[in-house]
């Protein structure tokens, strides 16, 4: 067994799908970390975004209604607005009611878990798949030796997530928007003096956050996994929250932290798969041990949002 | 006739009136019928206390708070100014005492926030940006738009400020305490500013507590104490004593007599003192400084070069890397503040709320933060004697005047100048060797500050040892023996009160001379 054994074009191109929910997860998270609201919550929102998205395809699939691509739509139209509904809650609590945002942040955790695990067991009883987004094929470009396989044959919520990295950096960074989400998280004050809502900048960025959550898990249920199980996520939205400190609050390097997690994890599949002679528990924990490291290096920069957690109180 | 615009091709405000404006907040009446106005090209002060309402007043007329009897007038009509972005669509500008800046952000990014784009939702930073450099050609305000403002020296981000203002279209600048974080160089500079504002058809307010600022700029002054207006007068017929008289509601001292100095012998001594800041850097380089008893030194210094850093060295606050601090000939350095209050030295933090006590605490158990152990309060030194323990804060009370309703009263709800008060008297209730005091009188008012001021004396004379660390340079000029000036972290040059010139003293504050 050599290194050509591990560093194969189908671990690079595994590492790629992994990647998908981490970058949907961590986006939504930049944009609520930089406004100044940290949303501990994002696992259950994926959660039952990832049910949500999988039950209405389930449904779609069993009553046969839809064509595929329109119910597969559905799936990912029900997850947008699942997770946008909890963001919306998580806002409600931390904006309005001005709770303890890392305490408010686990209520919203536990509650997707623990809902998403009921109306699971409610609703559908024993895991079943259903037929997510399929693999797309380009022409050309997917027949490149290797290359192809890494990069073109995935399906399409991959290349949306990819796709909403520059995005995300153009609208914080060249947008009116992102420049009041970006004002609201360091100076709240500022922006309020200057006619900025902070309560309506906070509440869309949640909100957003929420939804790209939801997205995120519904990557998993219905184009990655294409099933649903109790706890789907197994912690996928903690590792997202990590990822946006780890990343420095700038999309451009939190999707590439979110690549360096998913690649370690897939080299860790991989060499379950040839079955090397490491533990697997010692593979499986790479990926968080590594986390936790790259955490503690990861100094203090400009980009940190100096009001993160701080509820907005004017006064003297 | 005179042209009805402004510079920036914006409308002038020729006359703004508040009348008869009421504020209440739960238990407090912040405003009782106040009366004030301002016409274009004049400077209008607004003088008083902390808590004398000037601040609440301007935070009605910029839309912040919202009167609950009385009107605004804006040329004669009634206005109602619902929030800040009404406000500035009125004319109505507001320079804050702390800069309403994101210090990541840009020059150029702080002045477009919240203002529509010319390109929609894409930020039109480059429009902006030529927009401002137009406006700091008419007014003589440099700035580089394109800096992130944490990069700027605190009197450029005041320049911002007002920039900014202008950029949207301010006929009238509120400008609260503008001078509280200037050099006097830099204050200079602001007076320039205002006066050619004025000159334009600006009209100006000018919130401030230092008398001779208000009567050096202003042209008009209003005064108020505790939520009314005592009186408004043209600034040519007001002098300080008045001024005083008026804030304070008694004559009040504003120059101490001093007795003669009567040096003993050396009760501090740094020889050669480093430490690093809060971000790694060198705070403190190389300081030496001997304190004798029975003199007070003053530090001067625009905030930030190191005054910090040097208290918290010598009462054991901060490492010191290189170098030593020695007390009555011991070497303490690094000592921890235990052993440092046990020898005598005491400390008035310049954060009062946060190092000087803890504000959920009673005042009695704030008295005795450091002596609760101490076996006069204690029987065995555990259990603590609550009836002593209030005996002697309320002899506390008494010989400081702290106004308080009872020694069980929290902290947080007495007014600054009593906490700093009751600070004061836990630190010299000990009688002190060494007194560090560091902005003892920073958001006191004028009656408290005679207080500590003439407490700080008296010490003097007592034959204890006073550094004296103020940004205050009237305070320091007003107290000191010697004065030491500081910058990035050195002392840079040491003079004795008597013979100091202002404008040499201010240099160095900056580095030069």
């Amino acid at each position: 067994m050599g290194l050509d054994d591990i560093f194969t074009a189908s671990v690079f191109a595994s590492a790629i799908r992994l990647a998908t929910p981490y970058i949907f997860a961590a986006l939504g998270e930049t944009f609520a970390q930089r406004s100044g609201v940290l949303n501990l919550g994002v696992d259950g929102i994926m959660l039952m975004g990832a049910f949500g998205g999988f039950y209405a395809v389930h449904l779609a699939q069993e009553a046969g209604v839809l064509a595929e691509p329109l119910g597969l739509l559905l799936g990912v139209l029900v997850a947008l607005i699942v997770g946008g509904l909890m963001g919306l809650a998580m806002a409600f609590v931390s904006v309005t009611l001005k709770a303890k945002q890392g305490i408010s942040g686990i209520g919203v955790y536990l509650f997707g878990l623990g809902l998403s695990e009921l109306l699971f067991q409610q609703l559908v009883g024993t895991p079943k798949s259903v037929a997510g987004f399929p693999r797309i094929s380009f022409p050309v470009l997917t027949d490149i030796p290797i290359l192809g396989e890494i990069f073109f044959h995935h399906n399409l919520l991959v290349y949306v997530a990819f796709a909403l990295v520059p995005i995300s950096a153009f609208v914080l960074n060249r947008t009116t928007f992102g420049l009041m989400i970006r004002a609201v998280g360091q100076n709240p004050e500022a922006a309020d003096a200057m006619g900025v809502s902070v309560a309506r900048v906070r509440y869309a960025t949640t909100t957003i956050g929420g939804m790209l959550a939801g997205l995120a898990g519904a990557s998993l249920s219905i184009a990655l996994i294409n099933l649903f199980q109790q706890n789907l996520t197994a912690g996928q939205g903690f590792i997202a929250v990590a990822l946006v400190y780890f990343g420095g609050w700038r999309p451009l390097t939190v999707a590439a932290g979110a690549m360096l997690f998913s690649f370690v994890n897939a080299l860790q599949l991989q060499i379950k798969v040839i079955g090397a002679d490491i533990p697997s528990e010692f593979a499986v924990m790479a990926p968080y041990v590594i986390t936790i490291i790259a955490l503690v290096f990861a100094t203090k920069r400009q980009e940190q949002p100096t009001a993160l957690t701080k509820p907005y109180e004017r006064g003297e | 006739m005179e042209s009805k615009l402004l510079p920036t091709g914006h409308a002038r405000i020729e006359s703004l009136t508040m009348r008869g404006i009421v504020k209440r907040f739960p238990g407090v009446l912040a405003a009782d019928e106040i009366d004030f106005d301002v016409r274009s090209g004049e400077i209008h002060a607004l003088l008083g206390e902390n808590g004398a309402g000037k601040s609440t007043l301007m935070k009605m007329l910029y839309g912040l708070y919202h009167p609950d009897e009385g009107e605004i007038l804006i040329n004669g009509k009634p206005t109602a100014i619902k929030s800040p972005i009404d406000a500035i669509q009125h004319g109505i500008g507001m320079i804050h005492q702390h800069f309403m800046l994101v210090p990541s952000l840009t020059v150029a990014e702080n002045i477009a926030l919240g203002m529509k784009s010319s390109r929609g939702f894409q930020l039109d930073l480059d429009v902006v940006s030529q927009r401002v450099l137009e406006l700091s050609d008419i007014y003589n305000l440099k700035v580089d738009p394109r800096l992130p403002i944490w990069q700027l020296a605190v009197g450029e981000q005041q320049r911002v400020e007002i920039l900014r203002a202008l950029y949207k279209g301010a006929a009238l600048l509120i400008l609260d305490e503008p001078t509280a974080v200037l050099t006097p160089q830099e204050v200079d500079g602001l007076f320039r500013i205002l006066n050619q504002l004025a000159a334009d058809g600006h009209g100006l307010v000018f919130i401030s507590h230092k008398l001779h600022e208000v009567l050096e700029i202003s042209h008009r002054v209003t005064v108020l104490r505790d939520g009314r207006r005592v009186n408004t007068i043209p600034t040519s017929q007001a002098t300080r004593p008045k001024l005083a008289e008026m804030m304070v509601g008694r004559p009040v001292l504003l120059e101490y007599e001093k007795n003669a100095p009567n040096p003993r012998a050396e009760r501090l001594v740094l020889q050669g003192v480093s430490a690093l800041s809060n971000r790694g850097t060198t705070g403190l380089d190389a300081v030496s400084l001997q304190l004798r008893g029975g003199e007070i030194v003053g530090i001067a210094g625009v905030s930030g070069n190191g005054q910090q850093e040097l208290a918290q060295c010598i009462t054991g606050l901060r490492e010191v890397t290189i170098g030593s601090v020695t007390v009555d000939g011991k070497d303490v350095t690094n000592a921890p503040p235990s052993a440092l209050h046990a020898i005598g030295l005491s400390y008035i933090p310049e954060e009062r709320m946060i190092d000087g006590v803890i504000k959920e605490f009673s005042v009695a158990e704030n008295y005795v933060l450091q002596d609760h152990g101490h076996p006069k309060y204690t029987t065995a030194r555990i259990f603590m004697l609550f009836n002593k323990i209030r005996q002697a804060c309320r002899r506390a009370i008494q010989l400081f005047e702290i106004k308080t309703p009872s020694t069980e009263t929290l902290v947080k709800s007495l007014s600054g100048g009593n906490i700093q008060k009751l600070v004061l008297a836990r630190e010299l209730a000990r009688d002190p060797g060494v007194l560090i005091a560091a902005q003892p009188t920073r958001g006191v008012d004028i009656g408290a500050t005679e207080y500590i001021h003439k407490q700080l004396l008296e010490e003097r004379d007592k034959g204890t040892a006073i550094l004296l660390i103020s940004e205050d340079l009237d305070e320091i000029r007003a107290l000191s023996d010697r004065i030491a000036v500081m910058y990035e972290g050195r002392i840079v040059g040491e003079v004795l009160n008597e013979n100091v010139d202002i404008e040499q003293l201010g240099l160095l504050m900056t580095g030069g001379g």
